[in-house]
């Protein structure tokens, strides 16, 4: 309760700062309109329902992407893990293409894919992927060897001490790298929707373009929140509940 | 559950055993031909300094590695890989930090057919009672002791009632007090439910508190020098004068291989 309050006590003293530097002058409404003005857009906004439409544009781009991102990454990197053929081509492919900013794929996927929602999954994907492979494979080499054998002194081998060993002894680096894998699939998308308008939904990117393209500092600032938000409660949605798990049992601090 | 309780030792015949390993150096013989016979129930202690070959005979009546030269029976049939009829005990425990207490007692007990869940969770917490940590089953493993983590992983290799336990080494990272303390839990646990165990130590007084025979071995390359059989009533304690001078004996002895082989 403490530091609920002492949280509350900081981010209420940042929005008095804010109103109180545009209040007095100091920065151009323009530039920067109040809390006041920015909170109005958001009342607006959701009462009309375009800032939750655009939310779950893309939400559902975003969960897609990643889902599909990390389907294919956990079975990749327990394959190179396991294989230096494969560790020696794709876990080498991998490693540079997750150097890559994630943005870097919009263009292809434009051409590829024209504006379409193939082109958003597309990206989405390639933000996750790479990240999530590389972590899968990382877990999986580094676990120590003692797991595997004395899954085997007791009768374990094959699929089972893959899925009852191997798997969850890397998951202290799994989660890790899924995360890693959220936070770039987030990056991307944001990317790709300012970069790219597609007529079949628009997303939060896209609502911040418009706003620039208005020049609605307001609405630029309102949705910026909302992407801030939304990227904190995915946090503590997906992620918290395993990483207290890994707490508790490893007593790692995740 | 009571047939569970019952399956007989195994007798373990080792024949002119060898085996080793390639390095960077070439190859590095770690053990040459072992010859050891280990009776039903019989406890048998492997003393010797590092690179004697010890551990890797343990590895080798495991199934965790192949012999290069000669044979390892177990109750007559040739073993050919890791089964649950022996199971090894390590020197670090080798507990899974992702389950609890319980569950690495069950792990083992899930690869056994012809149990239910029920059954399964009877025969753990039997075995978690024989080591005394019935009250901590739900906790994680990181959250216990040195000794507690090696008695679940005792209850853990004792839980699909192996024919035989391989021990390496299993006490070496535990204080003096933990130690002496599973001596004693050691022996009563024999006692009730009697196996054939190989146990491997560089500790001889340790050696000669648990085993029936212990038996020396040298290094460079590893060989098996001599043999003692100790017959010391039960239960014994470590700080017994009779044990003491047993031991010193047997240091004597392994002092002497150790010296020739260096001056060879």
């Amino acid at each position: 309760m403490k530091r609920f309050f002492i949280a509350l006590t900081f981010f209420a003293s940042l929005i008095l700062i804010w109103h109180l530097l545009v209040k007095t002058g100091i920065w151009s409404p323009v530039l920067l309109p109040g809390p006041g003005a920015v909170g109005e857009y958001l009342g607006v906004a959701l009462q009309d329902g375009s800032l939750l439409s655009a939310s779950w544009v893309t939400i559902k781009r975003l969960l897609a992407g990643y889902l599909i991102g990390c389907l294919i990454g956990l079975p990749l990197g327990l394959m190179t893990a396991r294989s230096q053929t494969l560790n020696d081509t794709l876990g080498v492919l991998a490693l540079g293409l997750q150097t890559l900013p994630s943005v870097c794929w919009v263009p292809l996927a434009l051409i590829w894919f024209g504006q379409s929602e193939s082109a958003m999954l597309f990206v989405v994907i390639m933000g996750t992927l790479w990240s999530v492979l590389i972590s899968v494979d990382n877990g999986v080499r580094n676990l120590p060897p003692i797991y595997t054998r004395a899954a085997l002194t007791m009768g374990s081998s094959g699929f089972h001490t893959l899925r009852h060993v191997i798997l969850p002894a890397s998951m202290p680096y799994v989660i890790s790298g899924m995360k890693q894998g959220w936070a770039f699939a987030w990056r991307s998308l944001m990317a790709a929707e300012i970069y790219v308008t597609l007529l079949t939904g628009y997303g939060l990117g896209h609502l911040l373009h418009f706003g620039r393209e208005l020049n609605a500092m307001d609405q630029v600032a309102a949705v910026m929140i909302v992407i801030v938000v939304i990227g904190l409660l995915a946090d503590k949605v997906l992620f918290s509940p395993w990483e207290r798990f890994l707490h508790r049992r490893w007593g790692l601090n995740g | 559950m009571q047939d569970e309780l019952n399956t007989p030792p195994a007798k373990l015949h080792i024949d002119g055993v060898s085996k080793s390993f390639t390095s960077k150096r070439g190859k590095v013989p770690a053990l040459e031909s072992a010859t050891l016979t280990v009776d039903e129930g019989e406890f048998v202690c492997l003393v010797g300094p590092s690179g004697c070959g010890k551990s890797t005979l343990l590895n080798l009546v495991a199934g965790l590695e192949a012999p290069d030269t000669g044979s390892v029976m177990m109750d007559g049939k040739r073993v050919t890989g890791p089964g649950s009829q022996r199971m090894v005990m390590f020197q670090e425990h080798a507990l899974f930090p992702w389950l609890d207490v319980l569950g690495n007692v069950i792990f083992g007990l899930k690869l056994k057919p012809g149990l239910n869940d029920k059954e399964r969770v009877e025969v753990a917490h039997y075995y978690l009672k024989l080591v005394g940590l019935e009250r901590v089953m739900r906790a994680s493993i990181h959250e216990l002791s040195g000794g507690m983590r090696q008695r679940v992983a005792l209850a853990r290799a004792l839980a699909p009632n192996p024919r035989v336990l391989l021990m390496d080494e299993p006490f070496a990272a535990l204080d003096a007090m933990t130690r002496e303390q599973l001596y004693a839990d050691i022996q009563r646990i024999n006692q009730a439910r009697q196996r054939t165990v190989l146990f491997v130590t560089h500790n001889v007084r340790e050696a000669v508190c648990l085993g029936n025979r212990v038996i020396l071995f040298s290094p460079n390359p590893g060989r098996i020098r001599e043999q003692f059989v100790v017959d010391l009533p039960r239960p014994r304690d470590i700080n017994d004068p009779a044990l003491a001078g047993l031991a010193g004996e047997i240091t004597r002895a392994l002092k002497g291989h150790t010296r020739v082989q260096s001056a060879e």
